[in-house]
Parts: structure tokens; sequence; C-alpha cells
């Protein structure tokens, strides 16, 4: 399969009061059609900032972003973003939120009673009927949450780009979302790339996880692939000897060879 | 009567050291906006909470809480009344309690007379005092929105017309009066006028400073939506900025209804502020202090409706 998403010689500089601030540099990255790729690294490792570049929310110093053969020169509804803190508009309820999104998309070709459907489903499918009519404000954070990735999902975007999207959530909800998430990336075969600094969430989900140094100028430091077999069930993995030894590589690379520099830096 | 040397352009001599007494205070109001703003929500919140009686809650308890609400502001009034009544009982130029209530009496009896043009109840005064704040204000609104959100969104634009905005902000309005009479050749529109450069301040400020604060995430949504500058405008900013420009409004209001008072002293005809020099010149002094009151009074039901309007409006943002 050829890369679906092409990250070409990317570098990410930021001018600051005390001058030049490299984020990124030589950040090269094909991703295949229907993958699911992981970012990992401690924090302030330029994660976040790759993810932004792929959105198109920042534009790169140096290198190209492709996408389906086209330069990303912008943000789009085409690679529809997760963030991190779910990003709803209060005043709109949860169908409205998801509506606004299915309307941009859609709104040109169907009619009111489509994009209503359409809607409807996009939240059916991470089980939120109920809480359709509701504000962003009366939900939990898990739910807010999923209404976020219903409607990143209601645009059928080519990517889905995911910013730590259960950071903020307890374990229990947390590893509820990450099943729920597995399941209609499988359904939707939508290519996927998810920021986390959580390992097991990369090694469930991911079929590569791309480990990046620490920053600044920080770039991509392994590539692991995942060969578990899907569908994947956390319960089994955890004995699985080739889930333990993903596992134990993330970490090795985390915590030895990238060993935090926070307090050095600081 | 000294009515008809009052009003028009004329007469301006007598009450032109009264004015800069309301410089301070007209401007105090109108340089508080940027503070109040961050702390409204959360004040607003608290009042919502002691305000509410939990349904169910047992007829002692209940009344209770009625008590704790309304003992102490009785207590305040009957404090305030007392201690005027004992500052005036032994007679002196000052009215006490008793002789301004037979008055108010007698002057809330008939409200809506009409004895020619500088004659009038005080009825008419009030309404049309409310008059020129109405027109003043729905203009300012109509200038001071639009160009509070075009300030917010343009930087460029922003740093072009915000030194000039610091510099005539602290400006009192009644400074602008002679330039209105000037334009307008006219006391009401002038008076007007004035209410329209006090007013518009707080609102360009506070509209900006809302769509200066929209958060950024809702506007990386919009980005990765692609969504057009419409349903932006609509869908984010509007709402997003609704409770700020509501802020800018009450300032605006609170500020506009100081300002007509003393903009009406200088100018004349029909007003409330006009009625209290007026009544000054007929040395009716009860007549002043009701005058005070119900400009009080009326000033606390404009800002209080503004803030049930801005509850009402914010309440499924918050």
């Amino acid at each position: 399969m050829e890369k679906f998403v092409s990250i070409e010689k990317v570098g990410q500089t930021f001018e600051t009061k005390k001058g030049k601030f490299v984020a990124l540099r030589d950040i090269d990255l094909g991703i295949k059609q229907g993958e699911f790729i992981a970012l990992i690294g401690h924090s302030g490792c330029g994660k976040s900032t790759l993810l932004n570049l792929i959105a198109g929310l920042t534009r790169p110093t140096t290198g190209v972003l492709l996408c389906d053969g086209r330069e990303i020169a912008g943000p789009g509804p085409e690679r529809a973003v997760v963030f991190q803190n779910h990003s709803l508009l209060p005043w709109l309820t949860c169908f409205e939120n998801v509506y606004l999104a299915v309307e941009r998309v859609f709104g040109a070709k169907e009619g009111k009673a489509k994009l209503k459907e359409r809607t409807a489903a996009a939240i059916n499918l991470v089980g939120l009927d109920h809480a359709s009519s509701k504000y962003p404000h009366e939900i939990s954070g898990g739910m807010k949450q999923r209404v976020g990735i219903a409607r990143a999902l209601s645009m059928q975007p080519k990517v889905l780009l995911m910013d730590e999207p259960f950071g903020a959530l307890d374990a229990l909800t947390r590893a509820k979302l990450q099943d729920e998430l597995m399941k209609i990336c499988e359904a939707t075969k939508a290519t996927t790339v998810m920021v986390t600094h959580d390992v097991d969430e990369a090694v469930l989900l991911s079929d590569r996880i791309v480990m990046m140094t620490n920053g600044p100028a920080a770039t991509i430091g392994e590539i692991l692939e995942v060969k578990l077999p899907r569908p994947r069930d956390r319960l089994t993995l955890a004995h699985d000897p080739a889930y333990i030894d993903c596992r134990a590589a993330v970490l090795e690379f985390l915590y030895e060879k990238q060993a935090h520099v926070e307090k050095i830096a600081a | 009567m000294s009515a008809t040397t009052m009003s028009g352009d004329f007469g301006l001599e007598q009450p032109v050291d009264r004015a800069p007494k309301e410089v301070p205070l007209g401007d105090s109001i109108t340089s508080q906006p940027v503070a109040e703003v961050v702390a409204e929500p959360a004040k607003e919140k608290k009042m919502e909470k002691t305000a509410a009686l939990p349904s169910g809650v047992p007829f002692g308890e209940k009344f209770n809480t009625f008590l704790r609400a309304v003992l102490p502001p009785t207590l305040g009034m009957l404090i305030l009344i007392g201690i005027w009544y004992v500052a005036t009982h032994k007679g002196g130029s000052i009215p006490g309690p008793v002789q301004t209530w037979d008055a108010a009496v007698t002057l809330f009896a008939d409200p809506f007379y009409r004895n020619g043009p500088n004659d009038q109840g005080i009825g008419w005064n009030i309404l049309s005092s409310l008059q020129r704040v109405g027109i003043g204000f729905g203009f300012a609104a109509l200038v001071g929105i639009p160009l509070g959100f075009i300030l917010g969104r343009s930087a460029f634009l922003s740093a072009m017309i915000n030194p000039i905005i610091s510099l005539l902000r602290p400006v009192s309005p009644l400074a602008w009066l002679p330039i209105g009479l000037l334009v307008f050749k006219k006391a009401d529109p002038a008076a007007t006028y004035t209410i329209f450069i006090c007013s518009i301040w707080p609102m360009i400020m506070n509209t900006a400073q809302g769509v200066q604060r929209v958060p950024q995430d809702y506007l990386n949504v919009a980005r990765v939506l692609a969504l057009s500058e419409w349903k932006v405008v609509t869908k984010i900013l509007f709402p997003a900025v609704l409770p700020y420009m509501l802020t800018g409004i009450r300032l605006s209001i609170g500020t506009a209804w100081l300002v007509i008072v003393a903009a009406e002293m200088l100018t004349g005809g029909v007003g409330i502020g006009f009625w209290v020099w007026d009544e000054w010149n007929n040395l009716k002094v009860e007549h002043i202090i009701i005058a005070i009151f119900v400009i009080g009074i009326v000033g606390l039901i404009l800002e209080q409706s503004l803030i049930l309007l801005a509850k009402k409006l914010t309440k499924e943002s918050s």
C-alpha cells in the first residue's frame, strides 16, 4: 500500500521572545490508508505540534506534508480533529454540535432530513442517543469527548486526528472509550493519528507507534510495529508475550533512551 | 422661574461649576469594564445560589432564609432614614423624611400633568430623560458593538484605534456637550449626543475584549470545519462574545443614566435633571430629595433588568 499521508523533511521553528525555538526537525513519516498511528513521547516533545501540522492548523517552517497526494495547505474537514479538551461549543446541544460539522461537509449536496439522519447516526455510533439534546455542561467529561469523536467521524474524514483525546478522563472511562474507538476504527477503516502519553493505550490501539525524542528539536526516535491481530482484547493481551514485548520496547525507549530531561532543562 | 433662561444654549454660567463634580463619578464607572468583565460571571452565579430557595424545605427554614435575605437591607434603609431624621429634626434648610414623604405623596398623585413646556409632571420628566438615554444609547450600541467586533478581529485596526479610545475615554461626556450644541444647534439632540458619547466606550471595549477572548479552541474548531465567515460569526463569535457585550451594555446604561442628569441640568427642557435644577431655583428642596430617590430607583431598575436579561441570554452558555 502506498503512503496516504506523507510527511517529508518537516521542521517547525517558532519565533519567541528569546529568539528562535526549534520544536521539530527532520520528521519523515508515511502513513498508509486505514492505519492507526500513535505518536508518543514525553511532554514538550512536539507531538501535538506534529499533529497540528497534519491538521493544517500550523504550517511547517521547512518540508512538506501531503495528504492523498495533495499538499496540506490549511485545515479542512477531510482531516478531522478530536481536540484534547473536546472543544464543543457550549451554546449548542450535542446534536447541534455534530450537525454543524455535518452541515458544513454535506450541506451543499443533501437535504435537511438526510443531514439530520447522518448526525443521529454519528451520535448513535458513540452510544449517546439519550444525550443528544443535552448541552455539553450537562454531560460528563467522557460523554463530551465522545461527542467530539462523533463530530469528527460525522464528517467522514480521510484522516482522523486525535490530540490526547482521553487524557483528561479517569482510567475506567478511558478504557471504555478505547474499546469503542477500536470498534469504530475497525468499522470505518479510518486512517488515524493519535497523540498520547499512555503506553498501554498506544500498544492496544495502534498498528505503529511513532516514538519521539525529547525536545527541543525533537524528531522521530524509533518506530515500533505492533503486530498484534485484530480485534484486540485488553484482557487477553495482558498476558500475550507479543503485547508485553511491545510495551517493554516503548517503555525502554521512553525511560532509558529518552529519560525525562525536564528537571535539567528547568 | 428661571426655566426659560436655562433652556437652549443659554444659562450655562450657573451650573457650570456643578459639572466638574460629575466628572469623577461618570468616569470611575466607565473605567471599570475590563476588571468587571472577569469578575462578573462568578458573582452572578453566587447570587443565583443564595437567591434560589430549594423546594421541599420546611416552612421555618424557608422563613429563616427569607429573613436573612430581607432583614439586612431593610435594616440598612431604616438606619439611613433614621440618621436623616435625626440630622434634620431640629429644622434647617434640608427637609426631613416626613416632609419629603408628604411632598412625594402630593407629587406622585398627579405625575402626568402639563402646564406648558416648563412645568410638567414628574412622570413626563422621567420619561423624557429615559427617551434621551434610550436614543443615545441605541445609537451607541449600533455603532459601538460592530466597531468592537472589528477591533477585536483585527490587530492592526485595534492598534490604530486604541490610542484614540484611550485618549477620549477619560474625558467627561459633558465636555462634549458644547460641541453637541454647536453641531445640532438644539439642546435636546445635544443631550442625546452626550449620552451617545458616554455609552459607546464601554460597548466598544467590552465587545472587543470579548472577541479577543474567544477561546482558541472554538476558533480551531471553526478552522478545521472550514466554516464560512457567516457561520463563524453567528455560531461561534456572537454567542461567545454575548456575555461581554451585555456587560458593556450594562455599564453603558449605568453611565448614561448618571450623565443624563448632569446634561439636562445644562441643557434644560423637560427631563429629570432639568427638573432637579428647576426645583432648586424654586427652592423646593423636598423635591430635590425626591428626585435623588427617583433617579436612584430608575437607575437600579435599569441595571437589574439588564442583569436579568444577561442571565436569561447566557444561561445555556454557562
